[in-house]
């Protein structure tokens, strides 16, 4: 349970960081809060010759409020948004799903930007970015992008950093006053990782619905046909068949979605979709 | 091998070593600092014994490395001897049961006092969701659940009293990485 030995960067600025990764030639890891990665260090999962600690990296801590929009660094730790220490541009979702990540030893470490760049499918903030529809910041040696957190998170553990790609930022929109907001996490042991997750924002005054299951085998599914229900079964009583009709959709987007799933899998998530969608627009 | 010359403080000492980037906080402290009342448990960040402050934040010693806490203030079961709080703790658990072999007991005394702090303490079954990252094969928990909650009035009591005066938990805005 002792890791292999590696090499330590701890660079002060994000270029410095990008210059190690590429120096590392496939076999440096960026470290953010190392909540995932150094248990992985210690059961020998993770093959690294240098780790490249961002945690002197001052910028990655920032978080900056704008005209409809709040950009955190990377290194911005759940504690923190749990806290209410940061901005919450979600009206209270963002902080309340950080306080249902891990446990509070964890959360003091790890960092929304870290779970992004894991992109472990059963991490919350990878369902939820996508669902709020957020921003990536990325920087690389030769400059910067952006990708929207939906097109962020390719796979299991696979995403659209380059290996001498840091992600910097996640920029979250400010949601409106009559924004709802349900979510929904199924786990055997309380802190664990889900075994499905839901997130389910709907704002009218901005036309936008989204619904995220996640926890599947590979990315997060967008689910377009339970969003589309959501946005029909708001502002009315929710009722027995508003229900059906919430989970018929979200079995459809399901199936559709390419996953090798069985029935039990299928059912929990159309049940964890329908149990996020149910809060966010139960009156 | 590559070795990284750290400087920080452990129960207030300064303490100033040479480690190999892949030497863990946990071990750090126990085989260099002697510092054994931090126990490693499952050294994947599952068990909670390990837990010790970094920055007055709880942290999971098997999980941080020590060439990553250069400047760090650390505290670990040690360095809460005299504190107020947790002798409050201390004698609850004493008092209700709640450790047997003591393995997992550091880690629960540190958790339990930082959860106090936070005002997290609430009915039994808050104080289950707040303790799941800390496990116990003795006690099957309910002395501990009890410890928190005699804890829990014991500080409200003292705190009346004005016996112990306790800061709220102060945290940076975000911690290492």
């Amino acid at each position: 349970m002792k890791p292999a030995p590696f090499e330590l960067a701890r660079p002060a600025t994000l270029a410095e960081a990008a210059r190690r990764l590429r120096e590392g030639d496939g076999m440096a890891r960026a470290m953010a809060g190392g909540q995932s990665l150094v248990p992985m260090l210690n059961l020998r999962l993770a093959p690294v010759d240098c780790i490249v600690d961002l945690g002197r990296i001052a910028e990655l801590r920032e978080v900056r409020a704008e005209a409809g929009s709040v950009t955190f660094g990377a290194c911005v730790t759940h504690a923190a948004i749990e806290d209410g220490l940061a901005h919450d541009p979600t009206g209270g979702l963002m902080r309340r799903i950080a306080g249902g990540i891990a446990y509070r030893a964890v959360r003091n470490r790890g960092t929304l930007g870290g779970s992004l760049a894991l992109s472990d499918p059963s991490a919350e903030w990878v369902s939820l970015m996508m669902a709020l529809d957020a921003t990536i910041g990325i920087a690389g040696v030769d400059g910067e992008r952006e990708v929207p957190a939906r097109e962020f998170t390719l796979g299991a553990y696979t995403t659209a950093l380059a290996e001498d790609e840091i992600l910097a930022t996640v920029r979250v929109p400010v949601l409106g006053p009559d924004a709802r907001h349900g979510s929904f996490k199924m786990c055997r042991k309380t802190g664990e990782f889900a075994q499905s997750l839901a997130m389910a924002v709907s704002d009218p005054g901005l036309h936008y619905a989204r619904v995220v299951v996640g926890a599947t085998e590979g990315a997060p599914v967008v689910m377009e046909r339970a969003a589309e229900a959501m946005r029909r079964a708001g502002g009315q009583a929710w009722s027995a068949a508003a229900e059906e009709r919430v989970r018929e959709a979200a079995a459809a987007d399901l199936a559709g979605a390419g996953l090798d799933q069985d029935a039990f899998a299928a059912d929990m998530h159309a049940a964890s979709a329908v149990a996020a969608i149910r809060e966010a627009v139960r009156r | 091998m590559e070795t990284m010359d750290i400087t920080l403080r452990i129960n207030g000492e300064p303490v100033r070593a040479r480690v190999e980037p892949r030497t863990s906080l946990a071990d750090f402290v126990r085989e260099r600092c002697r510092r054994t009342g931090t126990h490693l448990g499952c050294e994947h960040g599952v068990c909670g014994a390990c837990t010790v402050e970094i920055d007055g934040a709880i942290a999971r010693s098997c999980i941080a490395l020590a060439a990553c806490c250069e400047g760090a203030e650390i505290r670990t079961i040690e360095g809460f001897d005299d504190d107020p709080v947790m002798r409050i703790v201390r004698e609850a658990f004493r008092d209700t049961h709640g450790l047997q072999c003591g393995f997992c007991t550091p880690g629960m005394l540190i958790t339990v006092r930082d959860m106090l702090l936070r005002d997290r303490a609430g009915d039994a079954r808050r104080i289950r969701v707040e303790l799941s990252g800390n496990l116990c094969r003795c006690t099957g928990y309910a002395g501990i659940v009890r410890a928190v909650e005699l804890a829990a009035q014991r500080l409200a009591q003292e705190r009346a009293n004005g016996t112990v005066v306790t800061r709220a938990a102060g945290r940076a805005m975000s911690g290492e990485g």
